[in-house]
């Protein structure tokens, strides 16, 4: 665990970059700090490993003041992977990777080896390894400088921006294999981004600070999207707010309803058949190996053919038990039936969610995450969305779906 | 005047003191770049290390550079001697080192800022980032003035000749006097060879040292 108490950063020129700042980075979970540019999140990074010292205030790693230890010792046990990841332009790859075990006195074959077993984890093919770091896309940089940070195992990790000078789609992937290692190595991170969206993406906690290094709020992402503690927070998350806060919901709650399926071979006149004695307005037609293709409507169908042969409707699907109710909903929407069709693990059809089911997997939901009832000065609050009111009316009535979800049903009826 | 550009039997009764010559050219025109380097690299490293050090020091060596070469040649003789390889050596050594001072002072300045942070990071002391980090990827810089440094020390050395020490330049006086050419055609030719293959052998240390920084300027 890393503890801040109190720390404050003054530099030589009098800015104060970091002020009174306690807060706690729990053991093998990930901590982001998240702000505007200049709001001393470097700093507060820094403090951890001593690049900077901090003008008064503690910092303890594991209840160690790590002013206590030597700088250089104190940072081999600690990875560090910055925004250009900082490769040694004169080693190749798997020097690179190397540097720390080769510091910690380690023969270059054990080193070596070491530093092959970290490029396969951080999915680096091989092939790379002796290349020099300028022969090396952005991202696979970006791996190298992370499976550097890993070589010696050091039980904390410090990331400043690592992703953020990669292309977007880079980014997502250097993320997803971020939070997969994380599941394997369990290590104490503590990320520094200014993207909100990567902050709630990665962090099991988000430290939002403001300007001037003060702790705006700390929360876990679904926390921090349900409850902003005050408008600097809920200006730096955004708009849709709402939406997004549904990525923390389990869809697993949406119940779901059995769906009548039609196999692709099956000819219309069956599939109007079928139809007509289930009393369904809609079909799901399903491959031979049970999965969903796509919905029919029985009255489009044309005279003569089988399915395969008509052009099917659109579909969305979502994993009943991984997914959340943004991929709920989202599925929804992707159809123009409405339904979002559930799947099992095994990619079985497990049901349809229906529009109606969606809502009032929805209005529970706001029932848990909003806030309880508060008073609200109208003058204060501009960016008062229709979400945050709703989930301010709905506080504590969890039977009681809010107005503005009923709306929708209406809505989704017509 | 029929007398032939180069009189190739001249060049066999002289071989002797032409290689003669041309050792002693070597000599006057390399060690003050050998020198000057090894000079280079602490008073650099100062410089890096207290900026404020490092204008003055390149404006002395300024100074020295801007002195024609033949007046400090002949202010130098009554201390170092006339005719004597010092008389040379000394002033080449200031010439080589106002040009590689800079290229140790600029290499070490090319290092990127994230990676000298990130080798701080991982837990590299001043000393060790110096000898491990800084320099190597400073040797590019380095190299290419040390080429500089070389090819005009070795053009420099000629205009010892006219205080009795210049190496292959005492050919170019030899037949200026007499008006024969091949002396002058010989030292020419040789002079340029020495800086070619002088230039050729720094270059080839740069592709053994540095293999990372002649497949960057071929990518
Ligand atoms: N060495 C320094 N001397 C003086 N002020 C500094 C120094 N380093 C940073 N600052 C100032 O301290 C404040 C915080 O800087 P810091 O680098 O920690 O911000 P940051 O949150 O990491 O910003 P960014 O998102 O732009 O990287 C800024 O106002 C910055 O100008
Ligand atoms: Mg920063």
């Amino acid at each position: 665990m890393i503890t801040f108490e109190q720390v404050t950063k003054r530099y030589a020129d009098g800015t104060v970059a970091v002020s009174d700042l306690s807060l706690e980075a729990p053991t093998g979970r990930i901590t982001v700090f998240v702000g505007p540019s200049g709001c001393g999140k470097t700093t507060s990074l820094r403090m951890i490993n001593r690049m900077i010292d901090a003008s008064s205030g503690r910092i303890l790693i594991d209840d160690r003041d790590v002013r206590g230890v030597d700088p250089a010792e104190l940072r081999r046990g600690i990875g560090y992977v910055i925004q250009q990841a900082g490769l040694f332009p004169h080693r190749r790859v798997l020097d690179n990777i190397a540097t720390v075990p080769y510091l910690l006195g380690w023969d270059k074959r054990r080193a070596r080896d070491r530093a092959a077993e970290l490029m396969e984890l951080v999915g680096l093919d091989a092939g790379l390894a002796s290349r020099y770091p300028f022969q090396l896309s952005g991202g696979q940089q970006q791996r190298v400088g992370v499976a550097r940070a890993l070589a010696a195992d050091p039980p904390i990790l410090l990331m400043d921006e690592p992703f953020s000078a990669v292309d977007p789609v880079v980014r997502a992937s250097l993320q997803d294999e971020l939070l997969r290692l994380q599941e394997e190595l369990h290590k104490t991170i503590v990320f520094v981004t200014h993207d909100i969206d990567e902050a709630i993406k990665l962090g099991d906690s988000i430290a939002v600070l403001r300007v001037g290094g003060r702790l705006a709020q700390l929360a876990s992402p679904a926390e921090l999207l349900a409850r902003p503690a005050d408008d600097f927070v809920a200006g730096f998350l955004g708009r849709d707010r709402g939406i997004r806060s549904l990525s923390f919901v389990p869809a697993r709650s949406v119940r779901l309803r059995p769906v009548t399926t039609v196999s692709l071979s099956a000819d219309v006149d069956e599939a109007r058949r079928t139809a007509r004695d289930a009393g369904e307005d809609w079909l799901l037609a399903v491959g031979d190996d049970g999965t969903p293709r796509g919905w029919v409507s029985p009255l489009d169908l044309p005279r003569a053919g089988t399915l395969a042969e008509t052009p099917l409707l659109a579909f969305g699907s979502y994993d009943r038990d991984a997914d959340s109710l943004r991929a709920a909903l989202d599925a929804a929407l992707l159809s123009p039936t409405g339904h979002a069709v559930a799947l099992d693990g095994d990619g079985a059809i497990a049901g349809v969610a229906t529009q109606r089911a969606l809502s009032e997997a929805l209005a529970e939901a706001a029932a848990l995450t909003a806030p309880p009832p508060r008073p609200v000065s109208p003058g204060l609050r501009p960016d008062a969305s229709g979400a945050h009111r709703d989930g301010e009316h709905a506080g504590g009535v969890r039977e009681a779906p809010p107005g503005s979800m009923g709306d929708g049903r209406e809505a989704s009826r017509g | 005047m029929d007398e032939p550009l180069v009189r190739w039997d001249w060049i066999a009764r002289n071989a002797g003191t032409i290689g003669g010559l041309l050792g002693d050219h070597m000599v006057m025109s390399l060690v003050p770049v050998v020198v000057a380097l090894l000079v280079a690299v602490p008073l650099g490293l100062l410089c890096s290390r207290w900026r404020w050090l490092y204008q003055p020091t390149v404006g002395v060596t300024n100074v020295v550079y801007s002195l024609p070469s033949l007046a400090v040649f002949s202010l130098l003789i009554p201390i170092t001697g006339l005719a004597e390889p010092g008389t040379v050596i000394v002033p080449l050594t200031f010439y080589s080192l106002a040009v590689l001072l800079p290229s140790v002072v600029d290499g070490l300045a090319a290092v990127p800022e994230s990676v000298r942070q990130s080798a701080t990071a991982m837990g590299f002391g001043p000393l060790r980032r110096l000898v491990q980090v800084e320099l190597p990827i400073a040797v590019p810089v380095v190299l290419a003035g040390t080429r500089v440094a070389a090819v005009s020390s070795i053009s420099l050395v000629s205009i010892g000749s006219l205080i009795g020490r210049g190496g292959l330049g005492y050919l170019f006086i030899d037949g200026w006097q007499r008006t024969f050419p091949t002396p002058i055609v010989v030292g020419i030719v040789l002079t340029v060879l020495l800086a070619v293959l002088a230039d050729g052998v720094i270059i080839f240390a740069q592709r053994v040292l540095t293999p990372w920084s002649r497949a960057r300027s071929a990518a």
